[in-house]
Order: C-alpha cells, then structure tokens, then sequence
C-alpha cells in the first residue's frame, strides 16, 4: 500500500519536472529559433548599400536604410539625453525623500504601470498635445515619445540602485556636514554608478525596437533628413511597412534592419548585464 | 587671550552662512528632484485628459452603448468598439493560457531543479526573450510561423479538437495560418519572459527554512513547489499572470502582423479579427475628423483597461514582497 503511493508520489514528481524542463526547453528553442531565422535572413539582406542609401520609392530596384539609421540614432540619442537626468534625478527624490511622502508613494506606483502600459497610447498622447497642434509630424515628437517610454525605466533602476547603496555610507557622510544635495550626487549617486549606468542601457535598448509610438508621432520620411522638426524615418516604421509591402526588396530591407535592430538591442541587454555584474562583484 | 571669543563668534557667523547656503541647496535639490519624478504623475493624467479631449466627440455620439456595437464603417462613420475589444480580449486570453503553464514550468526549472552554475545564463536566455522588439515577434510570426502553422498546426487541431463537440467550431474555417489563434500564440512568447520572472522573483521569497522543512520531513520536489512555494506565493504569481495580461492586451506590432486585421467577429478561431492596438496602427494614417476621435476613443479604453489590469497586478506583487519582510 505504502509503497504503491510513494511509486504515485514519485512518478508525479518526475512527471511535473519532466515537463518543467520541456517548458524551459520550448523557451530556448523560440529564442534560438527566432534568432536563427533573423540571422539567416538579415545576412542575406545586409550590404554596404544598406548603410549609404535611402530607402527605396515603391517599384524602384536597391536602395538602403541610411536615412532610417539616421534617424533613429537622432531620436534615440536625444530621447536618451532628455530622459536620462529626468529619470536620474525622479529616481534620487524617490530613494533619499520617498520613505514617508505619499507623493512618492503614488509616483512609484504609477511609474510601475507605465513600465508596461501600451506604448501605443503614448503615442496617441504626443500625436494630441504636439503633432495635432503644429499640425505636421516630426522627429521632435517621435523623440518626446521615446523620452516617455524611457523615464519610468532610468527612474526605476536608479531608484532600485540607490537602496542598494549601505545607509551607513550615507550617515557617515552627513556626519561630516555634508548637506543632502551632495550626499545624494556626489556619495550614493556614485556608488550605484555601475547600477544607474545600466538601467540607462536598458532604457536605450528598449525604445530603440519601439515601433507603435513612433507611427503616430514621427512618422516616415522617405529621404535623407537630419531636421528633427520634420517627419523623420526610423527603422522600426520602415521595418513595420516594408515587411507587409509586396515588393521583394522592400522585405529583404526590413530583415535587414530588423537585423541591425535585433543585433543592438541584445548587444546593449548583454553589455548592461555583464558590466554590472562586474562592478557589483567587485565592490 | 581675549581674541578667542570673538574668533569663535566669527566662526559661527561663518558656519552659520555655510548651514543656511547648503539649506537653500537642499531646498533647491529636494523641489527639483520632486519636479522631475512629478513629471510620471502629470504624464499619466495628460494622457487620460488628451485622449478624452479628442476621442469627445465620438463619446458623445454613441454614449455607453460604444462598448457593445458591433460596427466598423468607416463611410458611414458608424462605428463601435465590440469588434476590437472581442480581439483584444480573446487574443490575449489565448495568449495567457499558454504562456501561464510554459513560464510556470521555466520557473520551476530555474528556481529548483536547475544546477546552480545554469542558472544565471538560462534566466539571462530568457529575460533577453523578452528584450527582442515585439516587431521582430511581428515579422517572425506573419514570415515563419504563420506559413508553418497554415500547413502543420492548423489541420492539426482541425481534425482533433475541431471535431469534438461545442467547441469544435472554434477551430473550423479556413487555415491560412493568420487570425486570432496566430496572434495569441505569438503574444504567448512575447509575455512569457515577462510571466517567468516575476515567478522566479516570488519563488525565491519563499524562506529557505518553510522549503527545507518541507524536503526534511519527505516531500517531494514537486510537493514543496505545489503545497508550499505556490501556496505562500500565490498572490505575486496571480500578479505576474496580469502582468503578462496587460503586456498582451496592449501590444501592437506582433499582434498587428499576424491578426488578420478585419473588422468583424469570426466563430472559429481562426478567423482573422483585429485588437484595439492594431486597429489603431492600421487606420490611424488613414484617419481623419470623426474617425480619428474614434480611434482616440479606442486608445482611451485600452489604456483604462490596461492600467485596471497592471494596478492589480502591481498591487498583488507587492503584498507578496512585503510579505517577505513580515514573515521571514
């Protein structure tokens, strides 16, 4: 009798671990599997043309992507400059005074609930407030929607850092008369420099692949343009029209950017990972 | 002798300039940080007042019964909401009841059975599952899945769960690999990272001393998770199931790819349809006037919706944090 539900106890056991792995197996395999497929395709689509011309008219053989690399790094890199001291500095405010205010309590809340809140809507957002006011889409506004999506993400990993950091160290500052201010910038914000510097990677890594904020506010541009205050093209738009086009070169574009896209936002996920893991070994 | 208290004073004059400069600073820093992280706040209530300020007009056309109209004539401008909100629903209901049990399992995998030296790699393959953009989901599922599960998959379940009763309608039609079933397979991967590690994170609360007991008086490694870990972890692993809802609910391009994008309600699953996030990438360039207040009106109910969800499921985790606190 006994022994009968041991062997039950036994085989469920090794029935629900056996399907746990498989469940772990499935999981890699789609990532590998994806990766394969990008790989494989990308570097078939990839040349130098890519990277010096614009992308092509409907119907018209070549062309490349420059002008949509361009502008993405453009909008990338100044939606990076806004929201990295916005999120640093909300982050600051919510690690040094946020123990008893209930304004941090809810700002805390509510940027949890942005990290994950359909970034098309801000999108809409930025198109009502901005491009339907000056009446035109452009760079400036693909920007702030990126700016959007990226604070709750520098503002939390700052946040989290920070706790991190021994409250000793900050004690030990104010006992030597150093006022807030230059204990939080200069003695916490510093040792949790590691963790801080890859929150802002991540940040970077995720709304350079954001494609749905980009349509309502950005939009496309099928020439050459570095003026932020005119549409501008980007890869995810033109990734996200190319691929449903039915012309030939059109998709081997779009996997080629979707390549380029892929490549470095794993690259940005893997550098943020291993650097920070170095510096917290060794502090 | 008699220049030391006047030196003292001087000091304390100058000590006294110090302490007031550096509380200016800090008054200073403490409002400027408190601005910036109020920018979170504002933001959220600009998008509920912008989207309501434009999606007005169409509010004010069709009231409440918006929610249930099944109509989407873009001449006509007679337009209801039903039709969306059924993909939305639907897809992302698929998409959870698959990618709960996989990320259970993962979760299980790393936090238990997984030789200490795997984990970290393992929980980083996955956690970079979920970096991939979701356009690239998009293009994986419309170029390589949809093809595959046109020719494999759908025949597949056509001739076994199609042909059992009631619900073998859901999957009878035509099987040209897009359509609803599609998009919530895809979401499924999408939203499994997510799902997975807010498991591992509950999973590894539960206090090492409740687990040993457990295995000490017998228990299996499949009894420990089942009648120990799930039980104390319960409410962060419901929290982590919405959060995966509201990753489902509200994505766009993976979904927008493989839908189907018609504006009707199919009775099998396979039929395409449309979310409210692909019905607003596709129309959106088009859109102009009246159309263009709907779409806001639709954007507006997405975000509602969503945030309902993520509130739950943040408020869920985080009992289940502070439990940690209290009971270890």
């Amino acid at each position: 009798m006994d022994q009968k539900l041991y062997r039950k106890r036994v085989r469920t056991n090794r029935i629900g671990l056996t399907l746990s792995m498989m469940a772990m197996a499935l999981g890699l395999f789609v990532l590998l599997w994806i990766l394969s497929v990008l790989f494989i395709n990308g570097f078939a689509a990839l040349d130098w043309n890519m990277f010096t011309q614009s992308t092509p008219a409907p119907g018209t053989e070549g062309g490349g992507l420059a002008n949509a690399i361009v502008g993405s790094l453009l909008m990338v890199g100044f939606a990076t400059l806004v929201s990295t001291p916005i999120g640093i500095l909300a982050g600051v405010y919510l690690a040094e005074y946020g123990d008893q205010s209930k304004t941090a309590e809810v700002t805390r809340f509510v940027t949890d609930i942005m990290l994950s809140a359909p970034s098309i809507v801000l999108g809409l957002f930025v198109y009502a407030i901005l491009v339907a006011q000056v009446k035109h889409f452009s760079g400036w506004a693909g920007m702030i929607a990126l700016s959007l999506i990226a604070i709750p993400v520098v503002l939390r990993t700052t946040e989290n850092m920070l706790r991190l950091v021994p409250g000793s160290l900050r004690e030990a500052a104010f006992a030597l008369g150093a006022p807030r201010w230059k204990v939080a910038t200069m003695v916490t914000l510093r040792a949790a420099k590691s963790g801080v510097v890859t929150g802002l990677l991540l940040a970077i890594a995720r709304i350079s692949g954001e494609t749905a904020p980009l349509l309502f506010t950005a939009l496309n541009n099928q020439f050459f343009s570095m003026n932020m205050n005119a549409p501008m093209s980007n890869l995810p738009v033109v990734i996200f029209q190319f691929a449903m086009s039915p012309y030939e070169n059109w998709v081997r574009l779009a996997w080629g950017g979707a390549l380029l896209i892929t490549l470095s936002v794993l690259v940005l996920n893997i550098i943020a990972r291993v650097f920070f893991r170095d510096k917290t070994v060794k502090s | 002798m008699d220049t030391l208290p006047a030196e003292a004073g001087l000091l304390d004059q100058r000590r006294l300039e110090v302490v007031k400069k550096q509380r200016k600073q800090d008054f200073i820093f403490h409002k400027l940080t408190l601005g910036f992280s109020l920018i979170v706040l504002v933001s959220l209530v600009g998008i509920i007042l912008s989207l309501a300020v434009v999606a007005w007009p169409s509010f004010q056309k069709f009231g409440v019964e918006f929610l249930w109209r099944v109509e989407w004539d873009i001449i006509n401008e007679e337009f209801g909401a039903a039709i969306a909100i059924f993909g939305t629903l639907t897809s992302a209901a698929i998409a959870v009841l698959i990618a709960v049990p996989l990320s259970f399992g993962i979760a299980l995998f790393l936090t238990e059975t997984c030789p200490v030296w795997l984990r970290r790699p393992l929980g980083t393959a996955i956690e970079l599952l979920a970096a991939v953009p979701s356009i690239i989901y998009g293009m994986f599922g419309l170029f390589i899945f949809a093809p595959l599960f046109a020719e494999y998959g759908q025949p597949a379940l056509q001739s076994t769960l199609g042909q059992m009763p009631l619900i073998g309608p859901l999957f009878g039609g035509a099987t040209n690999g897009i359509g609803i079933l599609a998009a919530g397979l895809v979401l499924a991967f999408m939203i499994l990272p997510f799902i997975a590690a807010v498991m591992r994170d509950v999973f590894e609360i539960v206090p090492p001393i409740l687990r040993e007991s457990a295995y000490g008086v017998g228990c299996t490694t499949w009894e420990v998770v089942r009648f120990i870990v799930l039980p104390y972890t319960q409410q962060g692993v419901i929290g982590g199931i919405m959060l995966g809802l509201g990753r489902a609910l509200g994505e766009t391009m993976a979904v927008t790819f493989v839908i189907g994008n018609s504006q009707r309600i199919g009775t099998s699953l396979f039929s395409p349809g449309s979310s409210i996030a692909s019905t607003l990438a596709n129309e959106f360039g088009e859109a102009a006037d009246f159309h263009l207040s709907t779409l806001f009106a639709l954007g507006l109910l997405l975000f509602l919706i969503t945030f309902v969800v993520l509130a739950f499921a943040k408020i869920l985790i985080l009992r289940t944090e502070r439990a940690k606190g209290l009971k270890t």
